[in-house]
């Protein structure tokens, strides 16, 4: 059994940068966001490790990348991804603003997978974050899925098991810390991942000298996607968060228990 | 009332016929939003017994009570709950479509959203209309940056965070409930159950007064220069078991366990707060050996009062950020405030029985 995997991958403000946003005519966006270091979007990143995994224990599987994004910004992430794990690239010219319309996001990404030469509908796994770091909606894989007719859908994915019947377990995030354990007939289908069970691979240039052979022509080849903003936007700021904070140094443990426990009571 | 605006809320029904919280949350919301704007509003439901849900949608103000029933929509599966969401979206011919944002409804409405040709918003925090115009606010870049938007294009779904309402509480009310007609695809999906954490020991109870975050420091080496992993284990689940916490962790303590540390076992990335985790919403949180700055804080932006133990009286992650700073160690401190906590649940039967 061999699968087509395609990862929508967006790229994200690296966490550690401080945001400061900026209304402009056509909405808001970030204050210097073009010269703000980008990553790979940390939940889809955990969706590619997962697609990588995948494809290298079922012979003949091939992993694609899907992202929208900034070419030039696009290129610099891809410089550290490309040493992770390896994947054939699909890029798509525009915005990677977490304000813009999800539904335009989603038809951009969609039409460019739909067009990706020698994919199977029938092996197709849509894998992604199950929110994005920017836009944090959690809407765009499934609008994904829509447009290209897949009706088994699974969001906040830990784990997908193939079972040797080549039935899928597949376990999802629900309320109070528990997963929901769900069977599928197989691919197609779309799986938004969360944390997942892997962790980052460590970086390797001889894959990524290889990864970029095929990497950079698709960027060249990039095609340009409007995506309007989701909305007309009245407001975006950053709420202050300053709390006037009362240091206790010279308590008990006891005493400083006595007025935790009294607090917890009230 | 203004006929020319239409507002369905969405409920997904409990195994046992109930509404859970976020439903009822979301027909505060619904109700809210039908007075503002002067229209009526229609439930619709979905699940194997709604008859019980709804009574409490007519006492709700509900004008009309649509539902889609039978064991096929027991699941929470997105084949059969997106095919019954779209359904009652289309016999509703609502323009504004409110639901809870639970896992089940955030796995399928964008995707309804997609075959209604509308438009969604999700986690959102406040609906508000003016002068007939519905705007909602919502957080971006995860919970960094609040927006203010409004949309033209309908339907309009919107996915209302859960814990940013009132759950409604009044009396139930009469209605005669219509189905809805539902065509299904061929299921190739089932769901087969629900897993627990390994650890056997529930640590994340999203309805907590308290959120109990623990930090790395809980696994590094102590005064004695040496760590004491199995103490705060117990220390830790002494507390949730106590108080009955959530328990929530900093992204160091979660991600230890790739490192070859010592981990707490029950910790996984379930209870990971912060910008790259959940952002349980909590009246309290108490914060022990956490240390951090913006990046972790989101994960406290949702909690009303907030304390932390900590030994750097100068903590970034403290100043400014929590009302009550106690500079302690919180190993001392945690084993008094359970030995306190569980004199208190001993002293409780007592009273009672003396009253």
């Amino acid at each position: 059994m061999s699968y087509h995997i395609v990862v929508c991958a967006g790229i994200v403000p690296d966490p550690l940068q401080s945001l400061e946003p900026v209304m402009g005519p056509n909405g808001p966006g970030l204050k210097n966001e073009m010269m703000l270091p980008a990553v790979l979007d940390p939940w889809a990143g955990h969706a590619l490790f997962e697609a990588a995994h995948l494809a290298a224990g079922h012979a003949g599987s091939r992993v694609w990348l899907a992202s929208l994004a900034p070419k030039a910004k696009l290129q610099q992430v891809m410089m550290t991804v490309a040493q992770k794990v390896p994947f054939e690239l699909v890029a798509i010219d525009g915005p990677a603003s977490g304000f813009t319309d999800a539904a335009a996001a989603a038809a951009a990404l969609a039409d460019a997978i739909a067009a990706i030469p020698g994919l199977d509908r029938s092996k197709l796994l849509l894998f992604g974050g199950w929110e994005s770091a920017s836009r944090a909606a959690g809407a765009t894989l499934q609008m994904i899925g829509e447009r290209l007719a897949i009706t088994d859908q699974f969001q906040g994915v830990d784990s997908l098991t193939i079972r040797p019947d080549g039935t899928f377990e597949i376990l999802e995030r629900i309320e109070g810390g528990r997963h929901q354990v769900s069977t599928c007939a197989g691919a197609p289908a779309v799986l938004g991942w969360a944390t997942g069970h892997l962790h980052e691979p460590a970086n390797n240039p001889q894959l990524g000298m290889t990864n970029m052979r095929t990497l950079m022509p698709s960027l060249q080849k990039a095609r340009p996607a409007a995506v309007p903003m989701g909305g007309t936007f009245s407001a975006a700021a950053v709420p202050s968060q300053r709390r006037e904070t009362r240091v206790v140094k010279d308590l008990s443990p006891d005493a400083i228990a006595e007025e935790i426990v009294e607090w917890i009571r009230q | 009332m203004d006929s020319t605006v239409s507002i369905l809320v969405l409920a997904h029904v409990e195994p046992d016929g109930a509404l859970a919280r976020p439903a009822l949350e979301t027909f505060t919301a619904g109700a809210d939003l039908a007075k503002q704007l002067g229209a009526p509003f229609v439930v619709g439901l979905v699940g194997t017994d709604t008859a019980s849900a709804a009574s409490i949608a007519a006492g709700c103000g509900a004008a009309r009570v649509l539902m889609v029933n039978g064991a096929a929509f027991a699941q929470a599966r997105y084949a059969t709950d997106a095919a019954a969401a779209e359904a009652i979206a289309r016999a509703s011919g609502a323009e504004i479509i409110l639901a809870a944002g639970t896992s089940r409804w955030m796995r399928v409405l964008a995707g309804v959203a997609e075959r209604l040709g509308g438009c969604i918003d999700t986690h959102i925090t406040r609906v508000v209309a003016e002068s007939g115009t519905v705007s909602i606010a919502r957080w971006y870049y995860r919970q960094r940056i609040e927006g203010v938007t409004s949309r033209t294009a309908r339907p309009w779904i919107m996915a209302i965070e859960p814990g940013t309402h009132e759950a409604f509480a009044g009396a139930a009310g009469d209605v005669t409930a219509e189905p809805v007609a539902v065509s299904l695809p061929e299921l190739r999906s089932e769901v087969t159950g629900v897993r627990s954490p390994a650890s056997g020991e529930q640590t994340i109870r999203p309805d907590a007064a308290l959120l109990l975050v623990a930090g790395a420091g809980w696994t590094k080496k102590q005064a004695d220069g040496e760590t004491h992993v199995p103490e705060a284990e117990s220390l830790i689940l002494g507390c949730l078991r106590a108080s009955q916490a959530s328990l929530g962790g900093s992204k160091s303590l979660v991600d230890l366990s790739g490192e070859g540390q010592a981990v707490l076992p029950f910790m996984t990335h379930l209870n990971q707060i912060g910008q790259t985790g959940s952002s349980p919403r909590h009246r309290k949180g108490l914060a022990t050996c956490c240390h951090g700055e913006e990046p972790h804080v989101v994960g406290w932006r949702f909690i009303t009062e907030r304390r932390a133990v900590n030994l750097n009286a100068n903590c970034g992650w403290a100043q400014g950020k929590t009302d009550v700073l106690y500079v302690a160690d919180a190993f001392e401190v945690m084993r008094k405030v359970n030995e306190k906590l569980g004199k208190a649940s001993e002293d409780r039967p007592r009273e009672a029985g003396r009253s």
